[in-house]
């Protein structure tokens, strides 16, 4: 069995999160080449065939080019299983790789499962397995699920080109706008969610962070909604936070919100959702409606 | 112009899911269905686009599934869009991503639209595989998860949210397929007035058998809730309970309250 792995490069650097495709591989057992549009910089430690396109000709968002770079390296390899990481690249090229294949695709791969993968649906909340039909395989991979694994040695570099021109031309990247409280720095932080109904209801959030002496943070809608500044977001597209205590207001617990604040050392979620995924990674899971335990906590801790 | 926007129905992710008869899917008993989230900001960006070219582009709506399917493509059209196609199938969520993209893009075939907006994923299923797929199926250019768009004169130039805060900015001719994130634009209320027009609007039923010749490339083979990794303690009942009992474990485990 073998798994072309594709790597992933940013700004001329390899993703550390790479990794991750080698410990996926070694859990399914499978032989590994890896496949990345980068240079010689970004070569991962790793003792096998990388199959490196030039990201100075191709460019490192050029979908319909990498398509193609892929399928070369699909042809060489004849391998049973294609693994992208489920990122805003993966998820963007992996089903262009399974369209130009003819092949299935399974997305947000999170374990292996008997004949098939086990992926999550209804946002984060249930689980399926679905099973492939024919070969080879497209997979992504949630970030996280798969272990990293640094299988060491220096790879035996294959150059790999393409023909053809792109649909889509890459403009650059924009940084990421940072304004307001630097979270990462905070040790306790109370974050509001759409639980919390409306932006009126917002300063009830901020009185529980002043009487635990914390900061505020929001979920991703919060942002979205207008109701609290971009810079105030935990989670992938926002701030990596780890307080000691994090208290999950009205939070459903997304992936990318869990991804961002999963490592704080105490955490504290009030929904009153008792399925919600926050319950996943909460160290307290409060049954309740926020706009009614919040303000009585708050109360309580003024005492 | 012509604009293609496709939206799915969902339910309420606050449900509580259960499986099936067959144990592959939700059971749809007791659940509230809902436009898909992300399409709503396609919806939206579609009618903004509209509004921004003067009204000419003719904005169509397409969704895939059952008859309650219809209550979602009335919000559609209550938000702007002029007219909509409903692809009957009872089955839908039996199809696979690639099955449901081909049923899309062989409706879109004949009908070559300048633009196509798509959420970038589902709620339920979540596969962010159907929008690129149909792209792929009409060879048109394509654009993930978008959170911001603008076009002049054929030229859509966006902004995709990549990891961390950044964002990568991407231009493409149409015809051109975008997938849209959340927080591209604020989706509206549809007005009274608005809605009352939509009962007017063209809603065009397509048998599925119509429009897909594809088999399945993928089963499902099981449906349940994760396995709870555990260890955290859930409190119920009794908000000053509730409190109480809260403060004591904060006190107990942490070192934050003194």
């Amino acid at each position: 069995m073998k798994a072309l792995l594709v790597g992933e490069c940013r700004d001329g650097k390899l993703l550390e999160y790479s990794y991750e495709l080698f410990g996926f591989a070694s859990q399914l057992g499978a032989e590994t080449a890896m496949v990345l549009v980068g240079n010689d910089a970004a070569l991962p430690s790793y003792g096998g065939t990388v199959y490196l396109a030039e990201a100075g000709k191709y460019g490192e968002y050029n979908p319909d080019l990498h398509k193609r770079l892929v399928q070369a390296a699909v042809e060489r390899e004849k391998p049973d299983y294609v693994v992208f990481l489920h990122t805003s690249y993966g998820w963007d090229l992996a089903p262009r790789v399974a369209a130009l294949l003819k092949a299935p695709q399974a997305s947000e791969v999170v374990a292996l499962a008997e004949g098939g993968f086990e992926r999550p649906c209804c946002s984060q909340k249930m689980r399926q397995v679905v099973k492939p039909v024919g070969s080879p395989v497209v997979l992504t991979l949630q970030g996280g699920a798969f272990p990293a694994l640094v299988p060491g040695g220096t790879p035996q570099k294959q150059a790999l080109d393409a023909e053809g021109e792109g649909r889509t031309e890459f403009l650059g990247y924009e940084a990421a706008v940072r304004k307001g409280v630097d979270l990462t720095r905070a040790e306790i932080i109370v974050s509001a969610g759409r639980g919390v109904g409306k932006k009126e209801n917002l300063p009830v959030i901020a009185e529980l962070a002043k009487a635990l002496g914390g900061e505020v943070g929001a979920s991703r809608p919060v942002v979205d909604s207008g109701w609290m500044d971009a810079g105030a977001q935990v989670g992938v597209t926002g701030q990596t936070v780890s307080p000691k205590l994090y208290v999950a207001c009205g939070i459903s617990g997304a992936i990318q919100h869990l991804a961002g604040m999963k490592k704080s050392g105490f955490i504290v979620a009030i929904n009153k959702d008792k399925d919600a995924p926050i319950g996943e990674v909460a160290d307290v899971l409060v049954v309740a409606d926020v706009m009614q335990f919040v303000p009585a906590l708050t109360a309580k801790l003024a005492k | 112009m012509k604009i293609l926007v496709c939206v799915k129905q969902v339910p309420d992710m606050e449900s509580r899911f259960r499986p099936d008869a067959a144990g592959v899917w939700y059971a749809e008993t007791d659940l509230a269905f809902r436009v898909n989230e992300y399409d709503e900001y396609a919806i939206e960006q579609a009618v903004l686009l509209k509004e921004q070219l003067g009204g000419e582009p003719e904005i169509t709506l397409l969704s895939v599934g059952p008859d309650r399917v219809v209550e979602a493509i009335k919000k559609g059209l209550a938000m702007g869009a002029d007219r909509a196609v409903h692809v009957r199938d009872p089955e839908s969520h039996l199809k696979d991503p690639f099955q449901i993209a081909s049923i899309i893009a062989a409706y879109a075939k004949g009908e070559e639209f300048d633009l196509i907006f798509t959420g970038m994923q589902s709620l339920d299923r979540g596969s962010t595989q159907v929008g690129v797929a149909v792209a792929e199926a009409l060879g048109y250019a394509c654009a993930t998860t978008v959170v911001a768009f603008e076009y002049a004169d054929g030229t859509v130039t966006v902004e995709r949210e990549l990891e961390g805060g950044v964002k990568g900015t991407v231009r493409l001719k149409a015809p051109a397929l975008i997938t849209c994130q959340l927080g591209l634009n604020q989706p509206r209320y549809p007005t009274l007035p608005n809605i009352m027009k939509a009962k007017k609007k063209e809603v065009n039923v397509v048998p599925v058998e119509q429009l897909l010749q594809q088999e399945a490339r993928l089963v499902l083979a099981q449906f349940s809730a994760p396995a709870k990794k555990g260890g955290g303690v859930i409190l119920e009942g009794d908000v000053a309970d509730q409190v109480d009992r809260l403060i004591g474990i904060l006190k107990d485990k942490t070192a934050v309250l003194r």
